[in-house]
């Protein structure tokens, strides 16, 4: 049986089920990132003093991550609107562009992380570290997954704009929609934990 | 730009889709300056509350030119709309949580 509403709009919600439920995917993600920033708020506020981030942290590193997450953001989306010109050749330069941006914000983060480990700054040394390691470990897993599924729809699950080029720029759509957001949280992770 | 869009791809939405490329390239300029303000800023040392305040502000200034433009929400459905009220409610109440804490006297002082 296939899917229903992969193409068609649903009438009554006046979108494809795709579009609905990656929404709601990520109204879920603004809650768990939210519950972490919260956290954040009152262990800082709880704190008798409390570092400035880049008295800690490597903000030219950060700074240059943040751009490249940004242009990864840019690159998905013209992957989206390649697609949606039937160009399917530039698609796969702008998609392999996006992994390969996101594979260099991991890397950059390694660097960063083992400079910590080298130093003795673990996440148990103190509630700012704790804090940081959470944070930037949780985005990191999801900068993982988000480049596991573009990976996907690069390679192998490219197959499907053979047969149904709508549906496959649909989920590409969707695939973006989760990508900027991860690119929408390390926008705020970026400024409280490095600079403030 | 939404999903209907993608269900129609005609040739009458190449100049569309050109359009909003353009759109796409002014907001990541504007993306990559702001983040230069961002970190210029934290190298003035202003006060904590001023230094929070510029961040945040510069900060939900990028989010929302991500979550308009390259998330598409300037021009998405109204149900979409209406699952991130809630969901907004919902994360200021969050945020909202240690403030409560505070308020009721849960908090210890040295």
């Amino acid at each position: 049986m296939d899917i229903p509403y992969t193409v068609e709009v649903r009438p009554d919600t006046g979108l494809t089920n795709g579009k609905i439920g990656i929404w709601l995917f990520l109204a879920s993600e603004v809650m768990l990132f939210g519950a972490l920033f919260a956290s954040y708020i009152l262990i800082r506020t709880g704190a008798p003093s409390w570092p400035r981030g880049d008295s800690i942290l490597n903000v030219p590193l950060a700074t240059f991550n943040t751009i490249v997450l940004i242009t990864s953001s840019i690159t998905m989306v013209m992957a989206w609107a390649s697609l949606m010109r039937r160009r399917f050749g530039t698609y796969r330069i702008y998609m392999g562009a996006t992994i390969l941006l996101g594979l260099v914000f991991l890397v950059v983060k390694y660097f960063e992380y083992s400079a910590k480990f080298h130093h003795g700054r673990y996440p148990s040394t103190n509630n700012f570290l704790a804090i940081y390691f959470t944070l930037t470990g949780l985005h990191m897993l999801h900068v993982l997954g988000g480049m596991a599924v573009n990976a996907y729809f690069w390679g192998p699950g490219a197959k499907l704009w053979k047969t149904n080029p709508v549906w496959f720029t649909n989920r590409v759509e969707h695939s973006g929609l989760f990508w900027h957001f991860v690119d929408l949280v390390w926008i705020f992770l970026f400024p409280t934990l490095y600079l403030l | 730009m939404t999903s209907d869009h993608a269900a129609d791809m005609t040739s009458d939405h190449a100049a569309d889709i050109d359009r909003h490329v353009r759109v796409y390239i002014t907001v990541f300029v504007a993306l990559m300056a702001l983040t230069i303000i961002t970190v210029a800023v934290s190298y003035l040392d202003l006060p904590p509350a001023m230094a929070i305040t510029v961040a945040l502000f510069v900060a939900t200034v990028k989010g929302s030119l991500v979550a308009c433009y390259f998330m598409h929400l300037i021009s998405e459905k109204r149900l979409i709309y209406a699952v991130l009220v809630i969901t907004a409610i919902k994360f200021v109440a969050l945020l909202a949580l240690p403030a409560i804490t505070h308020g009721n006297g849960y908090w210890i002082h040295e």
